[in-house]
């Protein structure tokens, strides 16, 4: 065999095993996906639930919480990003950190100080690589959340909330996310999860009609305060799922891309073996033709 | 006789939904009994077993670990981090959780397991 085909063979034979193995994960993907699609409709009648009675204590009350009201002049925010914990995904976490990006600068462009905090091992190592500071990460669970990993991360940035501005608090809570749209597409969302905007709780409202007049127990404000960290959980949680659902559909995408692409490599890569081959085997015949002849010619000239 | 609409949701699912009579929470101020055309009331609750009394007698008892209830137009939520039925909780895993938060002295783990027994024996 010519070193030429040896080559083409042993290349052949390393494009056949990533392939399989990218296809493997192409397959795994594609189950988690309908997996985590499943807890996002699970966890859903609990967000919707929680928005509603947020909501009506929100516009039914006159409270003053500080959790609802705008800070006059905010000048630190704090920015969660969620990202992924394993790579091959495409794009998923470059996209999801350059929209957080984004929003930290628009920030600084309004004058406040951005505390970052990050969820997924791909996300702290873009930023631990670059030397940004970080205020608090999380990592582990980006492909399979669970609410206690969203209450960790949510107690952390309720803290920083609820502390006063001048002792390294913050006035604004923002989360980056990847939003789950098909199969096919993920947006990178920022939401702003506090102080309440109130515009969209208006918005709401309005879909629901008014609300009726609740009695609170113990009082709005009671009501309030054990409200909206559950609130705040809740659509982090929310986060987390759709993001993990986005991770998977994203891997599924690039792993398909990449089985692909092995596809064709393959066959390239057979083609030029095959030709190769013929050409080794045309210099053979050459060759012994060549030989015969001369031999031929030989015994010829010697008679 | 009149009905509400119970809908029992934790953190990451449905765990109970259908038609009731009268449903008996704790709120932070005292127990509540909610039966149709209460006047609308939203309450953080403690956690305690709710009782979910239904037309034909049945009773569902659910362990819920705090939350919050809201009741208006006939529709009552109860929403929890976590929520189980009676006949979902494992006794003796929290007989067990029981006592080893009694021996650890931590009063949340404690209250939740004797909340589970308290939903799940009557005791």
């Amino acid at each position: 065999m010519g070193a030429q085909l040896r080559v083409y063979k042993r290349r052949i034979r390393s494009v056949t095993a990533t392939k399989k193995i990218t296809k493997a994960m192409e397959m795994i993907s594609a189950s988690r996906i309908m997996k985590a699609q499943r807890a996002v409709a699970a966890s859903t009648p609990y967000a919707t639930e929680l928005t509603r009675a947020v909501t009506a204590v929100a516009t039914r009350s006159n409270a003053k919480h500080p959790l609802t009201t705008e800070p006059v002049g905010a000048t630190r925010a704090a920015v969660l990003v969620v990202t992924a914990d394993r790579g091959l995904a495409g794009g998923y976490s470059s996209n999801a950190i350059k929209a957080a990006q984004e929003l930290t600068k628009r920030l600084k462009g309004e004058g406040k100080d951005v505390d970052s905090y990050i969820i997924g091992r791909k996300g702290v190592s873009y930023y631990g690589f670059r030397n940004l500071p970080v205020a608090g990460s999380w990592v582990g669970f980006s492909d399979k959340p669970t609410y206690q990993d969203a209450k960790e991360a949510s107690a952390a940035l309720i803290d920083a909330f609820v502390t006063e501005t001048s002792a390294g608090g913050v006035d604004e809570l923002h989360i980056v996310s990847t939003e789950f749209v098909s199969m096919l597409t993920q947006n990178p969302v920022e939401a702003r999860l506090l102080p309440l905007s109130l515009a969209e709780t208006e918005a709401n409202a309005e879909e629901q009609g008014p609300f009726p007049l609740y009695d609170f127990e113990p009082s709005a404000e009671g009501v309030l305060d054990a409200l909206l960290p559950r609130y705040v959980e809740s659509r982090i949680y929310n986060a987390l799922l759709q993001s993990a659902a986005s991770e998977h559909a994203a891997r599924r995408r690039a792993m398909k891309s990449a089985t692909d692409n092995a596809g064709e490599l393959i066959k390239t890569l057979t083609r030029l073996a095959n030709t190769a081959r013929q050409a080794d085997i045309t210099q053979e015949i050459s060759e012994i033709v060549g030989g015969a002849s001369a031999l031929a010619d030989a015994t010829a000239g010697s008679d | 006789m009149a009905e509400l609409h119970v809908e029992l949701v934790a953190a990451d699912r449905k765990v109970w939904s259908g038609e009731a009579t009268i449903v008996l929470a704790r709120t932070k101020s005292g127990d509540i009994g909610i039966q149709p055309n209460h006047t609308p009331v939203l309450g953080a609750m403690d956690p305690q077993p709710v009782t979910i009394r239904q037309a034909d007698g049945t009773t569902v008892v659910a362990a819920v670990h705090g939350g919050f209830l809201s009741f208006a137009d006939n529709k009552l939520s109860i929403l929890a981090e976590v929520a189980e039925l009676a006949d979902e909780i494992d006794v003796d895993r929290a007989e067990r959780a029981l006592a080893g938060a009694k021996a650890d002295s931590e009063a949340v783990a404690q209250r939740r397991a004797e909340v589970r027994l308290l939903a799940a024996t009557g005791r």
